[in-house]
């Protein structure tokens, strides 16, 4: 890179990048990018990848192959905490060992911008209770993390990203324990962070439709490779979900959100479906 | 046990936590130093107080001060090293113990017995503390390199290393004590069950600034064993160095638990009940938790090596017998009181 003229860095780029849990292939070639303000979804069958490459994103994975840059900085060059200064992290949590307040967990986003012993400023304490607020946690910030349920902790570990003040958020099925409304909620902050902040956000969910919803564009992963690539609308068809989750579903765009919608087809529907399409011999309710 | 709480930890609550606790010690000091074998008031330390007697001097200066001072340092150090291990391998169960230096440390210490090795003149009675040393170092870097796998040191491998070379010493130590002399095995139960000697105080000045500056280099990480709350991967994405936090780690608490059971035996319980307990009184952030740690635990075991020296006059008691057996039905108790509560989910 002998070039240092300022043309715009994406946020995150991927190129060719692979890694491997020992021999088994994870991430095989993936091509991706994401530029500030933008939403990106990443969907996919379970295994296909799509926890590893966030895993790899946020560097707490070793030795991948080809290149992953984070604001054009290669991510295996770069130390923890420098990293921890521009990506934000939502993963499912592990479990807590000691009784922190939620509070604390928040705060403990701001651990990359402090040294040393140093103790949280009067600035570090607002921007952790405005985080909290933002994740309608506010009314938690005294409680031990380990006396929250599974949706709180997971908004709490939010609120912690948020007080990150990342350039670069990275969701990892960030809202799959949240009720309805903080599932909105949550995906109404992230996009006011991208759209107001410029914050870039890549984002693994199972939730198609929340996909359609929120998510600018989609890759589709399948096998650690990028089967789809494209605006989300026009990656969420019948065949791509059909090939990649091996499930019929029925897509079509809804009325109110102009945007596609999703519905995963039962076997009841399917069988009723194939019933109607082949109703004059009826052998097919055979085990055989 | 009071609930704590009043907001995230502050300088100010830091300081004042740690002088209430510094006081604490202090009197703990105070106490141990005017009870024992031997009639001594402390007032004849007083300035304006005649001279002291030789007798006086010896019970005092001699025996008295540089046990309490030990028993403070061991104390101390095996609080810290047990709140450590607990951050490092999120577990609140975890002891200084569990890494498998005690094992090698009591294997040396055993043979450095069996061998006759005292040491003699400045080193007299240092013989069995250097062996068991030795031992606890030896164990170190053996289970390191054993637990090392592709440049990494895993939390389980370490763990279960850790409990298979103590086994495995143990085995070695009842080999050496089922050939030995009865006079050697009184002698070898005595140093396992955990002693707090009198030690020259020169020996001393030399081990309290190796074991002070360990603890506060283990303080100095603080910060990031808060972050471990979140899990390694949690901590290294707020910014945690988590390979070398893990190594800083196990190498420092090893080796204040190294120098802490070679001099004093295995002193069992401190380093569970003591982090346990200022946990549920001052909250998890190790900020506190560590320097706290330091001060309550020395004063834990300078109170429990008093019992031992009193109880039984003119006899001793093995000082890891008095903390077990307070220790261990106290823990029970917590165990039960705050079940499920934090800590233990």
């Amino acid at each position: 890179m002998a070039s240092p003229e300022r043309r715009s860095t994406l946020a995150i780029e991927a190129r060719a990048l692979g890694f491997r849990y020992g021999s088994r292939s994870a991430l095989d070639g993936i091509d991706l990018e994401v530029a500030a303000g933008e939403i990106v979804g990443l969907a996919g069958p379970n295994g296909s990848g799509k926890s590893t490459l966030l895993r790899v994103l946020s560097g707490v994975l070793g030795r991948y192959s080809g290149s992953a840059r984070i604001d054009g900085h290669e991510v295996s060059s770069r130390s923890p905490r420098d990293l921890a200064r521009s990506i934000a992290v939502v993963a499912q949590d592990g479990g807590f060992a000691f009784p922190f307040t939620a509070l604390e967990i928040a705060l403990l986003g701001r651990h990359p911008h402090l040294a040393g012993l140093a103790f949280e400023s009067e600035r570090d304490l607002a921007l952790a209770r405005d985080a909290l607020e933002r994740s309608g946690v506010a009314a938690l910030a005294e409680r031990p993390i380990d006396q929250l349920s599974a949706g709180e902790r997971q908004r709490v570990l939010f609120a912690k990203a948020l007080c990150q003040e990342p350039q670069v958020l990275l969701l990892d099925e960030a809202a799959s324990f949240l009720d309805l409304r903080h599932q909105v909620e949550l995906y109404d902050s992230v996009r006011e962070l991208a759209t107001e902040k410029g914050v870039a956000v890549l984002t693994a969910l199972h939730d198609l439709n929340l996909a359609a919803e929120y998510c600018d564009r989609l890759y589709l992963l399948d096998h650690g490779r990028v089967d789809t690539a494209g605006p989300t609308d026009a990656v969420l068809t019948w065949a791509n979900i059909l090939r990649v989750f091996k499930t019929e579903v029925y897509v079509d765009v809804h009325d109110l959100t102009g945007k596609t919608i999703v519905v995963p087809l039962s076997g009841r529907v399917r069988a009723r479906i194939s019933g109607a399409r082949d109703a004059p011999d009826r052998g097919s309710s055979s085990p055989e | 046990m009071t609930r704590r709480r009043s907001g995230p930890l502050t300088r100010a609550r830091l300081a004042s936590r740690l002088i209430g606790l510094a006081s604490l010690l202090a009197a703990a000091l105070l106490v141990g130093l005017a009870n024992g074998a031997g009639e001594v008031s402390l007032a004849r330390w007083l300035p304006w107080t005649p001279p002291l007697d030789p007798i006086e001097r010896a019970i005092l200066i001699d025996v008295r001060l540089p046990r309490v001072l030990l028993a403070a340092l061991v104390g101390g150090a095996l609080t810290v090293a047990g709140v450590a291990f607990q951050a490092l391998l999120r577990n609140p169960l975890a002891d200084p113990y569990v890494l498998g230096v005690s094992g090698g440390a009591s294997l040396g210490g055993v043979v450095a017995v069996v061998l006759g090795v005292g040491g003699s003149g400045a080193l007299a009675g240092l013989g069995v503390p250097a062996f068991a040393f030795g031992g606890a170092l030896g164990a170190l870097l053996l289970i390191e390199r054993i637990a090392t796998i592709g440049g990494r040191l895993t939390v389980y491998t370490v763990l279960l290393t850790g409990a298979i070379f103590n086994a495995t010493t143990a085995a070695g130590i009842y080999l050496i004590q089922s050939l030995a002399s009865l006079e050697e095995l009184h002698a070898i139960v005595f140093y396992l069950m955990g002693h707090i000697p009198s030690l020259p105080l020169a020996a001393l000045a030399l081990l309290a600034p190796v074991l002070i500056l360990g603890v506060l280099a283990l303080w100095s990480l603080a910060r990031s064993f808060n972050a471990l709350a979140l899990g390694e991967e949690g901590a290294t994405q707020v910014g945690v160095d988590v390979r070398r936090v893990k190594r800083q780690t196990i190498l420092l608490g090893s080796l204040i638990t190294a120098l802490a059971v070679s001099l004093a035996g295995l002193i069992g319980f401190v380093g569970l009940i003591v982090p346990h307990l200022l946990r549920l009184a001052l909250g998890p952030d190790h900020r506190l938790l560590i320097p706290a740690g330091f001060l309550c635990g020395a004063a834990f075991l300078v109170l429990a090596d008093l019992i031992a020296r009193v109880l039984v006059l003119p006899a001793e008691l093995p000082v890891g017998v008095v903390t077990a057996l307070i220790g261990g039905p106290f823990f029970l108790m917590l165990l039960r009181s705050h079940r499920g509560a934090h800590g233990f989910a």
